[in-house]
């Protein structure tokens, strides 16, 4: 099977808006829309088998695809939980109590940064700002922005997902 | 304190049903000033004329004029010709262009518009970072509509005049926020950027002129055409137009975006956003996002928030992200927090900087881990002077600067910290 037929036509269809933004010949900059769009279609992370799907749909060598993946934060090359919760803990975080919400959400969730619960639910990320200061502190869960966390709220927010 | 007059510019919409509609962007006068050039085609040097005299000057952090930076760009070369709009925001303690995309996109929008018809460029990229669904989402219906009201496409509203932009999501990298990593990431590849000269305006975007400028930059320029030049120039002070958003966050009673004419006085700013929590007292700012100097309490109260002024005073204006520490802050957890990030964000591609970097990440991370000597305070000045200046881009000195500052303003307080091997604030937030 070719490696281009891991991709579904819903993901093609979405990988295609992108490439119709850019100009006919400069196709390679749709690869970052693309990337996210498999990824987000396969359980939250890339495969080399996928990268290469990217590859051929694009017209591009495989190791250029390889180079974007690995260089951009929010691709994971190995498998995550269902949820990611990108935790910020950059200075305005910090001097709001991010501390306090990564010990928090640690013992909550029984895991620490880069790790992934063991029912396979959560991977939980420390990330930088992601200009959401005035809501210190602050997470993202999968797509979502959350504010003014404390324990009760991450509690509330993790509770939506039982 | 006379009331301070405010969001007169990127934040007009803001207090009105339905800020982002363009049905409200309309009712406040949008789109006028595009569809009068596209009517009496204006001269585009009239308009670079207009802003130099504004005195806009870039909102992203470098503070470099946006009319001479427009009038840069070959407008009659042949050939494609792009601009760009850079709202990767990523400098730590900032988050107005997220607010500019949510509450008012036209304007952006517009803002580009005129660019392209200034610069003879058809085409238009809003690259966002990739967390940005929800600005990216505001965009996309913000272009939308704008399509369907025929103010963008082809043959705009019978002008022969053509311009289509497109809303771009990166996928995380701080990197992205400088302008030649930003055209390699929306050319698909890794984000490091490239050597000047050349620069943008002259091989940017797929080797074309381009320009590149903050979202905030962008959603200045229509109401500066609307209301003149003069007019945003008197809104600030000279050489410093306008108002400014500040992005104000840490330790503040009401942190937020307070979008005031450049030169307010950083205690009036203060007091808008509530003054510092829980009455204490003001200890340090850091007034233009984590790259920026930090400034001591004395120094920052008596300092006007513009860019002349912040210069003067040590620092700089940066993107306008004002973050405020009290009494309660170890500067020493601050700085290691702040030198992680840049080690974190290093493209790599330089060695003093992917070195460098991790040097000061790691001596303050044992300074505050309680393993520091003093020596390591010269060691840190020196490592921090071989970054500044050597690195393609500006993120080593972004890296750099904070280290030489906070170890000048606060020396005592990192030697206590390394002879007690504890903070010197008890109690610390």
């Amino acid at each position: 099977m070719a490696k281009i037929d891991l991709l579904s036509s819903e993901v093609r269809a979405e990988i295609d808006k992108w490439i119709a933004k850019y100009p006919a010949e400069k196709k390679r900059s749709a690869v970052v829309g693309a990337l996210t769009a498999v990824q987000d279609a396969h359980g939250g992370s890339l495969t080399p088998a996928l990268m290469e799907a990217v590859a051929e749909y694009l017209d591009l060598p495989p190791i250029a695809v390889l180079e974007v993946a690995s260089f951009y934060t929010l691709y994971d090359l190995k498998p995550v939980g269902q949820h990611k919760i990108y935790l910020c803990t950059n200075v305005s975080c910090m001097l709001c109590g991010s501390d306090q919400i990564a010990e928090h959400l640690k013992e909550r969730l029984g895991i620490g940064f880069g790790e992934t619960t063991a029912d396979g639910k959560f991977t939980l990320k420390e990330v930088e700002c992601l200009a959401a200061c005035a809501g210190a502190p602050m997470m993202q869960v999968d797509k979502t922005y959350h504010e003014n966390l404390t324990r009760e709220r991450v509690d509330d927010i993790l509770a939506e997902f039982d | 304190m006379t009331a301070i007059p405010t969001n007169q510019v990127c934040f007009r919409t803001l207090g009105h049903d339905a800020p982002s509609s363009l049905a409200t962007y309309e009712s406040l006068g949008g789109y006028q000033v595009w569809r009068r050039i596209l009517k009496e085609k204006t001269p585009p040097e009239e308009i670079v004329e207009v802003l130099k005299l504004s005195m806009l000057r870039g909102r992203g952090g470098a503070g470099f004029p946006t009319g001479l930076k427009w009038s840069f760009v070959p407008r009659t070369s042949p050939g494609q010709k792009y601009v760009v709009c850079n709202s990767d925001e990523s400098e730590p303690g900032t988050f107005k262009d997220r607010d500019i995309m949510r509450y008012n996109p036209h304007q952006m929008i517009e803002g580009m518009a005129i660019a392209g018809y200034v610069m003879g460029a058809t085409v238009g990229y809003n690259y966002m970072r990739g967390e940005f669904i929800e600005p990216f989402e505001s965009c996309e219906r913000a272009l939308k509509d704008a399509r369907e009201s025929g103010l963008l496409g082809d043959n705009i509203l019978g002008s022969g005049i053509d311009f289509d932009m497109h809303n771009h999501l990166g996928a995380g990298a701080y990197i992205c926020g400088e302008e030649t990593a930003l055209l390699e990431s929306l050319e698909g590849k890794k984000g490091m950027p490239r050597f000047k000269p050349p620069f943008p305006a002259n091989y940017g975007l797929y080797g074309r002129p381009t320009n590149v400028n903050n979202t905030e930059s962008y959603a200045s320029v229509p109401i500066i055409l609307e209301k003149g030049g003069q007019w945003f120039l008197d809104l600030g002070k000279p050489n410093n137009g306008g108002m400014k958003i500040f992005s104000v966050s840490g330790h503040v009673n009401k942190p937020g975006n307070y979008e005031v004419p450049l030169g307010t006085p950083f205690k009036d700013l203060l007091a808008m956003a509530g003054g510092v929590r829980d009455g204490n007292r003001l200890k340090a700012v850091i007034p233009g996002g984590s790259s920026v100097p930090v400034l001591p309490a004395d120094i920052i109260l008596k300092t006007d928030m513009d860019y002349d002024s912040l210069d003067k005073a040590g620092s700089m204006l940066g993107a306008g992200s004002v973050i405020v520490m009290d009494e309660t802050t170890c500067m020493v957890k601050v700085l290691a927090r702040i030198a992680h990030f840049y080690f974190e964000e290093s493209c790599g591609q330089c060695t003093p900087c992917r070195e460098g970097t991790g040097w000061l990440s790691r001596v303050i991370h044992r300074i505050e881990a309680g393993e520091g000597k003093l020596e390591y305070l010269d060691l840190l000045g020196d490592v921090s002077n071989k970054i500044m200046g050597r690195t393609i881009c500006a993120l080593g000195d972004a890296a750099a600067m904070p280290v030489i500052s906070f170890i000048k303003h606060f020396r005592e307080e990192f030697a206590y910290h390394i002879e007690h091997k504890k903070c010197l604030v008890e109690n610390r937030s």
